[in-house]
């Protein structure tokens, strides 16, 4: 089922937490909505969920609008950072508990919710739980019963704040991958919620990346990591350096290397920030023609495939540490140590025109 | 934890999914209001009602005649009595409890609670049981001229029982939750027994002690059973404020009675005012605390 | 002592529970040991006689029959205090929060008179009841409305933090689940909150059945009807029935401690409950 979300806004007090969003979720999709604390990633879904009404805007189910429709009968799974399970009662009834809650007429009997409930239980994997209470389980086993709670009504959609939010390291990542193979497997609709980037791009189909209440970006992983629309985006999905630069009809100087920039064709003597990212920075011993910045090797990280490098401008009031990351090859053939003197060149960049305060 | 909750949202923030329905919510509410009103306004209102009935010159006579002078007497004497002492024992027993590990202290915390659950005659009884003229010490102090129940001494020992958790049972809780770090901190800075009480302990505990010190002082001069069995009764003597009240309904003087009785109760509506305002003090840095947990 | 506490740097140990043992013998102990050791001048069959005349058994009878009427509807107005003034928001709501706890505030004589006042065949509620055949004042009644005076604040003030505490999360999982109201309260609400109430319950009840100033005004005290345990005791006493009135000190005190033990179990309960998040 897919889920088109139209203008929506949702204001706490003097808080905008959604500001005019639309969006459209797939049939069959894993989606992320990624952002930091305040993003409005949460209210959007609990907005989705019809747990919270927004001031303005429609949700829309398979193309009805569901914008006044009660949690009750929206067919929404939901899984709570925090789990929610319910304390007074076993696994089993928790898992239960959305077929006892039914109506009379519509309730399936008890051997059916029976066979349901382990049926689901032996999906996460979890069956020989049924009988313990939630306090006598870890927290990445509270998630899975969570999720096998969410899907025995059966959902249209299935909804996901922060699933792996309150988990540890090690934990959030066997059952990212695992949530990603459950999704394969189902192919329900789904949406979560998260604010690491790492997360986000690994799970899911499509990423949303939500700033301030508003969505700065839609695209799939590769998208969003490779060409970032924004220097927000840029900044929260992973690590990138920031020069300044000068724009001028096409033409653009990053710090004094002057390079094409045939989407500013219009500019006009713009100050402008290029981003780079840590990786599309080439480092030499030598320079390579004029077009290179002299730096020095302030710091050496180099355990593991690749290596980290902290660099201080030589030729420039940029005092702001540059992160370079090469190969564990280029390393050992530059031989670097701390303190020489190398010069850096951007191999791939984006440049934006500075943002009027 | 990852704070993923938005600045402006209350701990329980209630939606259409959790919400009742408009006219369940107002008929709870109305439902609640009524049972308030019938068991505890207007009890409260016809005190005040019956007091002043007779117009403000007969509420006067009845509080200051000379019966009524020294029943107000008697009932500060007996509370300036008893809560220092229970706020001496409540610091004490709050000190040793809360900063200590040691095996008994379940016991001990239940000792501490049992005035409570003991019914106020009986708490009576047991004093006049020792000091009684038949009791254990009756005789010894009837050779050497002693009153003890019939006479102030007796009230205060039966106050001073019946109040005796009030300000300990209030700081025990407060203090496990500040915990001990404080005061180790202190100790290691070199400050002794006394300036690490005063300076760390004290300062943190204050807002609880005084709360404890308004209930415990609400009961001391509101006590009425347990002050009844040792008291006598004795008119501009052993009469405190509640008895007064007894001995004056029992008169027929109902206007009287109840003119006395509106002195209880503006006493206990400025107990009320005090605990709310004080109850503010304490929650707000409970709360802090719970964040500095969670975080 | 390395064994009796743990090691501390802190100072006072030895003199503050040194000083809270003494006091609490004085104070406490020793006066209570007292009527047990007193009753022990009694043989087992006059102890037994002692507290088994019909006249006592009716003021049992009373005191614990109007107790736990009185607890009982505490516990159900207690419950829905605590959920209005927990949930709801309305005008006044922060008085009334704060007058929930006057029963402990006002000296139970006080509200002994005014209730006599007010359900007396010519008090403000009496004048309605009376024609309607109600005696409320000077029966069995005026003591069951006394002990529900009393015992108000009890319910509410256990059950309000704990209602408290229940996160939003768990009634939006049930909804989501597509339970409603009801169901959402019956299951996982009522459960949650059911130690509490249960000890506010014997909070309430053990309070009820010692009470004295509020009771004897309204209750008529007539033996064998009206008649409350705790006023027995005193009309022994007036009588020098100090033995009959030990005996009955005796009964009342172990029932005291029962009831203790009681609520201390169910508050481990609870505390236990609310611990397994």
């Amino acid at each position: 089922m897919s889920i088109e979300v139209r203008n929506l806004s949702k204001q706490f007090g003097t808080f905008a937490a959604l500001r005019d969003v639309s969006l459209e979720v797939r049939s069959g999709e894993l989606l992320a909505l990624l952002g930091p604390s305040g993003s409005g990633k949460t209210t959007l879904l609990r907005v989705i969920a019809g747990l919270d009404v927004a001031d303005a805007g429609q949700v829309l189910f398979q193309g009805e609008d569901a914008t006044d429709q009660h949690v009750r009968e929206r067919q929404v799974g939901f899984v709570f950072q925090h789990y929610a399970l319910f304390r007074n009662m076993t696994i089993f009834e928790n898992v239960a508990f959305g077929l006892r809650v039914r109506p009379k007429d519509v309730r399936p009997p008890d051997a059916e919710i029976r066979e349901r409930v382990h049926e689901l239980l032996k999906l996460v994997q979890l069956d020989w739980l049924a009988e313990r209470y939630p306090h006598q389980l870890s927290g990445g086993q509270r998630q899975r019963i969570a999720l096998a709670r969410a899907l025995a009504v059966e959902p249209k959609v299935l909804l996901l704040d922060e699933p792996f939010g309150a988990l540890d390291a090690k934990v959030r990542k066997e059952l990212r991958s695992w949530l990603r193979r459950l999704h394969d497997d189902m192919h329900i609709t789904s949406v979560f919620v998260t604010h690491d980037q790492e997360e986000a791009l690994e799970v899911a189909d499509r990423v949303v990346v939500m700033n301030e209440g508003r969505i700065e970006q839609i695209g799939t992983p590769d998208e969003v990591y490779e060409n970032p629309a924004s220097p927000f985006v840029y900044e929260f999905l992973g690590n990138v350096n920031l020069f300044h630069s000068r724009l001028h009809r096409g033409r653009a100087w990053i710090d004094g290397i002057e390079v094409d920039a045939p989407e500013h064709a219009e500019a006009e003597e713009l100050a402008a920030v290029a981003y780079v990212r840590p990786h599309d920075i080439e480092v030499d011993r030598v320079a390579q023609g004029e077009a290179a910045l002299a730096a020095r090797v302030t710091h050496v990280l180099s355990v593991g495939p690749i290596v980290r490098l902290e660099l201080i401008r030589e030729d420039s009031e940029d005092k702001n540490p540059i992160q370079v990351e090469i190969s564990k090859e280029r390393f050992r053939e530059l031989q670097l140590v701390r303190g020489d003197q190398v010069f850096i060149k951007p191999r791939r960049f984006d440049l934006f025109p500075n943002r009027i305060h | 934890m990852n704070a993923t909750t938005l600045p402006t949202t209350a701990r329980v923030r209630r939606t259409r999914a959790t919400q009742e329905p408009a006219w369940v919510r107002w008929s709870l509410i109305g439902l609640t209001l009524a049972f308030l009103t019938l068991f505890l306004f207007v009890p409260l209102i016809l005190v005040f009602y019956e007091a002043l009935k007779k117009g403000t010159d007969v509420y006067f006579a009845a509080i200051i005649e000379p019966d009524a002078l020294s029943a107000i007497r008697l009932t500060l004497t007996v509370a300036a009595i008893a809560v220092p002492l229970n706020l001496v024992f409540g610091v004490a027993a709050a000190w040793a409890i809360a900063k200590f590990e040691f095996r008994g202290k379940n016991l001990l915390i239940t000792l501490i609670d049992l005035p409570f659950s003991v019914s106020p005659v009986v708490s009576g009884l047991i004093y006049v049981l020792i000091f009684g003229l038949q009791g254990w010490l009756g005789p010894w102090l009837a050779e050497h001229d002693i009153k003890v129940i019939f006479a102030v001494t007796g009230i205060v020992l039966a106050t001073v029982f019946v109040t005796v958790p009030f300000i300990a049972r209030e700081l025990i809780p407060l203090m496990q939750a500040q915990g001990t770090e404080e005061e180790e901190a202190a100790v290691a800075l070199g400050a002794n027994g006394w300036q690490t009480f005063s300076r760390v302990t004290l300062p943190n505990i204050k807002w609880g002690l005084l709360y404890g010190t308004i209930l415990c002082n609400a009961r001391a001069m509101g006590e009425f059973g347990a002050v009844s069995v040792v008291s006598g009764h004795i008119r501009g003597s052993t009469n405190t404020l509640p008895l007064h009240v007894e001995i004056l309904y029992n008169e027929y003087n109902f206007a009287a009675a109840f003119a006395v009785a509106s002195l209880l109760a503006l006493l206990a509506l400025v107990t009320l005012a005090l605990k709310t305002m004080v109850e503010s003090r304490i929650t707000q840095p409970k709360e802090n605390a719970n964040e500095h947990r969670s975080a | 002592m390395s064994t009796f506490r743990q090691h501390s740097i802190l100072p006072g140990f030895n003199l503050a529970l040194g000083f809270t043992l003494l006091y609490l013998s004085l104070i406490v102990l020793i006066p209570l040991s007292a009527a047990f050791i007193r009753t022990t001048e009694l043989t087992w069959q006059e102890f037994w006689f002692a507290v088994t005349t019909p006249r006592v058994l009716a003021s049992y009878r009373l005191t614990f029959g109007a107790a736990f009427a009185a607890a009982s509807v505490n516990a159900v107005f207690g419950l829905l205090v605590a959920w209005v003034l927990v949930r709801y928001r309305f005008p006044g709501k922060k008085l009334i929060d704060a007058l929930v706890d006057l029963p402990f505030a006002l000296p139970t004589a006080v509200a002994g008179i005014a209730l006599t006042a007010l359900y007396a065949g010519n008090g403000w509620i009496g004048q309605y009841l009376e024609p309607l055949g109600i005696k409320v004042a000077f029966t069995p009644i005026g003591v069951f409305v006394a002990l529900t005076f009393i015992g108000l604040p009890f319910v509410v003030r256990t059950v309000q933090p704990v209602l408290e505490d229940i996160e939003a999360e768990l009634e939006e999982a049930a909804a989501m689940l597509g339970a409603n109201r009801l169901q959402t309260f019956t299951r996982i609400i009522f459960p949650t909150i059911f130690p509490a109430l249960m000890t506010g319950f014997a909070l309430a009840f053990a309070r009820a059945i010692g009470e004295y100033g509020s009771v004897i005004f309204i209750a008529g005290n007539m033996p064998m009807v009206s008649e409350i345990t705790p006023l027995l005791i005193i009309t022994k006493l007036e009588q020098y029935d100090y033995a009959g009135a030990t005996a009955l000190a005796v009964v009342m005190l172990v029932i005291s401690f029962i009831l203790l033990l009681v609520i201390n179990l169910l508050q481990w309960w609870g505390r236990r409950r609310g611990a397994l998040a």
